[in-house]
């Protein structure tokens, strides 16, 4: 991406779908660094921070959220042809997050069957990445992002080169940093081998079992994963619900959770 | 005299609230013809998708509802399944649970005062513009979420969605000299706090008398979090199992949300209730600087909400410090857990105020129903009558602009947090 003119700040705006709001908190939750990133953007639409102007034209738009409803098609479309550079952020906007799940069960059954008046809401009956929608230039995977993932990224397009994308697994994170693998010495059904990286490791830095929420890694052998899982002792229908959560719309995970899920629900 | 006049004010999109929704108001001279407080975030349908889940699944995806207040949801979840299991998880895990839910009050209140609600009080667009002249307000806001965030990671290893809090207790027990750090920024952080509550109070807010009915828990001793019976201004006295024969949700046509009520009438929930139901149970130290506003508590003014928020700051950073000083290292992280089936409920206090769970949970302790009351939905109605209120007593004369501002400033009092308040009607309910 080549910036603007030298004297004229990249106009940045960060559009919210249907999400949970915490991926914004990448951004409002920078404490200081926020204040000295305004000198260096200027935020031309971030609703929860205060500036709307969802239809202006910017250099770099941040995208929080899945698409869930008619509006929602309409309006990334909009955002899409009114921004340079594109990047969705966390797993809603990337998978289609957990909301996601509906799209296994038929959404519109779940509608009409606990909405009193189901016309009153607009809902799709899927909730999808918004990569199904429209170009992204770019993709941060999450749930949440983190204010790193976001700032590095910022960094490198205000550089004027593209960003880097993570694709190691959870596993090299967690071995560079010296951690015990859960899976080896506890057994437990750690998602590590087959998630991206990104977020440090966390769960087992904190003794817990990775639960994929970065989604799926570059190359993942998602299959070979819940096989080694089952074989452990632990049923086909909690393997399944072990890829079908965060990201269950991503392409590896949906595979590997799929045929699970229907042996034992 | 003025000319009767019909005018709309229509706010696509609301700045400064967590979450999107807009107003819109149709006039007819003197009167308010119709108001509509619309939230358009499509509906998630969390309470659908955690059927089939196992309970031990629950708190990593309820996390999922609010990035803002994921700890509530994860509090709310495990006490609803430590009371239908039979587990007590002990003084330890009760304080830490205790000290970091006190994180997520500092960092949600005070994103709120200082991003979102200070701008509109002291005469600015956004938080940015306002750092150029108010630095250290600013300042000491962003130092106050930051150590509120600090204190989620101490046991959740992240600040949003974080990862440390199970059925039982938590995941692992924070290293000593990790608490020992945060118990010395809690402390460095008392002047601080103190200073942000009489800050508030010496806003220049609006007046605001209005009759409305508080609802918060109450315990026997402390100030409410995790526990307590569910109360009101109004005499309830109720516990949280008991909540439906209380309160009924209602759906309407322009919101999502549905809107809950108590007896059939609107309440507020939410710091300010919490204080005018619970005043004497916030440490001294607290209630004297509430003692100096210069207005009594408990209030009826909801623009209050923001002194009752740097008041609940305080709060926190003194229980957190209380609660870590003479930190000890237990023998397990969390007590173990065998599942039986039954109804699992719970409310616990939300930074935006109660936020109530319900659970049923077969043999084999996967979730067959679910249902969760959050905070803004109990508030949507309370906020409409609000709105009516304040425009009614402005004058609808005045301008539209300054219409629009008032409108905006009284919806943002009470920090709406709009992802949140999308849910459904329980199942049965619905088909009634």
């Amino acid at each position: 991406m080549t910036l603007p003119n030298p004297g004229r700040k990249p106009r940045v705006a960060v559009h919210k779908f249907s999400s949970c709001d915490g991926c914004q908190l990448a951004l409002l939750g920078l404490g200081e660094d926020l204040l000295q990133l305004s000198t260096l953007v200027e935020f031309v639409h971030f609703a929860e921070a205060g500036p709307v102007d969802p239809g202006a034209e910017v250099d770099i738009a941040f995208v929080e959220g899945s698409i869930g409803t008619a509006a929602d098609m309409e309006r990334i479309r909009e955002v899409r042809a009114k921004s340079r550079f594109l990047v969705a952020i966390g797993a809603c906007a990337t998978s289609g997050g957990l909301q996601a799940l509906r799209n296994l069960a038929g959404g519109q059954a779940w509608i009409r069957a606990v909405y009193p008046r189901p016309a009153y809401v607009d809902c799709l009956a899927t909730s999808t990445a918004v990569s199904r929608h429209v170009q992204v230039d770019f993709e941060l995977w999450g749930c949440p992002v983190s204010s790193r993932q976001v700032t590095v990224a910022l960094r490198a397009l205000l550089s004027g080169v593209q960003p880097v994308e993570e694709r190691d697994k959870v596993c090299m994170e967690c071995k560079r940093s010296q951690m015990v693998c859960v899976m080896v010495a506890r057994g437990l059904p750690c998602m590590g081998p087959v998630t991206r990286a990104g977020c440090g490791a966390l769960c087992p830095g904190i003794g817990r079992d990775c639960y994929a929420c970065y989604g799926p890694a570059e190359n993942a052998n998602a299959e070979a994963l819940a096989r080694r899982m089952e074989a452990s002792g632990i049923p086909s229908a909690a393997v399944g619900r072990r890829f079908l959560s965060i990201n269950s719309a991503s392409p590896p995970f949906f595979a590997a959770g799929i045929g699970r899920m229907d042996s034992h629900d | 005299m003025t000319e009767p006049r019909s005018i709309a004010i229509h706010v696509p999109v609301l700045a400064r609230v967590e979450g999107e929704g807009s107003l819109e108001i149709r006039t007819r001279g003197r009167t308010i013809a119709e108001l509509k407080l619309r939230i358009f975030e499509p509906p998630r349908l969390f309470e659908k998708l955690l059927e089939g889940r196992d309970y031990g699944e629950v708190p990593d995806m309820v996390a999922r509802i609010c990035g803002i207040c994921p700890v509530a949801y994860q509090m709310s979840a495990v006490h609803a399944f430590e009371e239908l299991f039979g587990i007590d998880p002990g003084p330890w895990v009760r304080d830490m649970r205790r000290v970091m839910y006190c994180g997520e009050w500092m960092q949600s209140h005070a994103l709120h005062i200082h991003l979102l609600a200070a701008p509109d009080l002291l005469g600015y667009d956004n938080a940015i513009a306002m750092a150029r002249d108010h630095p250290d307000i600013v300042r000491r806001g962003l130092l106050l979420q930051a150590l509120g965030n600090d204190l989620i990671r101490l046991f959740g290893a992240r600040a949003v969605h974080p990862v440390g809090v199970r059925v039982g207790g938590f995941h692992h027990v924070p290293a000593r000299s990790d608490v020992a750090e945060l118990h010395a920024r809690l402390v460095a952080a008392v002047p601080q706090a103190e200073a942000l509550v009489r800050w508030a109070a010496a806003l220049d807010l609006p007046e605001s008398e209005q009759h409305f009915v508080s609802v918060a828990l109450r315990h026997p001793a402390e100030y409410p979090m995790n526990a307590g019976r569910l109360a009101s201004s109004a005499g309830l006295d109720a516990a949280s199992a008991d909540f439906t024969q209380h309160f009924a949700e209602r759906q309407v046509a322009h919101s999502t949300a549905l809107y809950c009520f108590l007896h059939g009438k609107p309440y507020m929930v939410g710091p300010l209730a919490r204080i005018n139901l619970n005043l004497e149970r916030l440490p001294a130290a607290v209630r004297v600087v509430l003692d100096e506003c210069r207005f009594s508590w408990p209030s009826r003014n909801p623009f209050h909400s923001i002194v009752a928020r740097a008041a609940e700051i305080y709060f926190s950073v003194l229980e957190a410090a209380r609660l870590l000083r003479d930190y000890s290292v237990p023998r397990a992280a969390h007590a173990e857990v065998v599942p039986r089936a039954g109804v699992a409920t719970a409310a616990t206090e939300a930074p935006r105020g109660v936020l109530w769970h319900r659970y049923e949970v077969g043999e084999d302790g996967r979730i067959t129903a679910a249902r969760i009351v959050p905070p803004t939905s109990q508030n949507q109605a309370r906020i409409e009558a609000d709105l009516r209120h304040s425009l009614e007593t402005l004058g609808l004369e005045r301008s539209d602009a300054e219409l629009r501002q008032r409108c905006e400033m009284v919806i943002r009092s009470y920090d709406p947090c709009i992802s949140c308040a999308t849910h459904f009607l329980d199942l049965r309910h619905a088909r009634d």
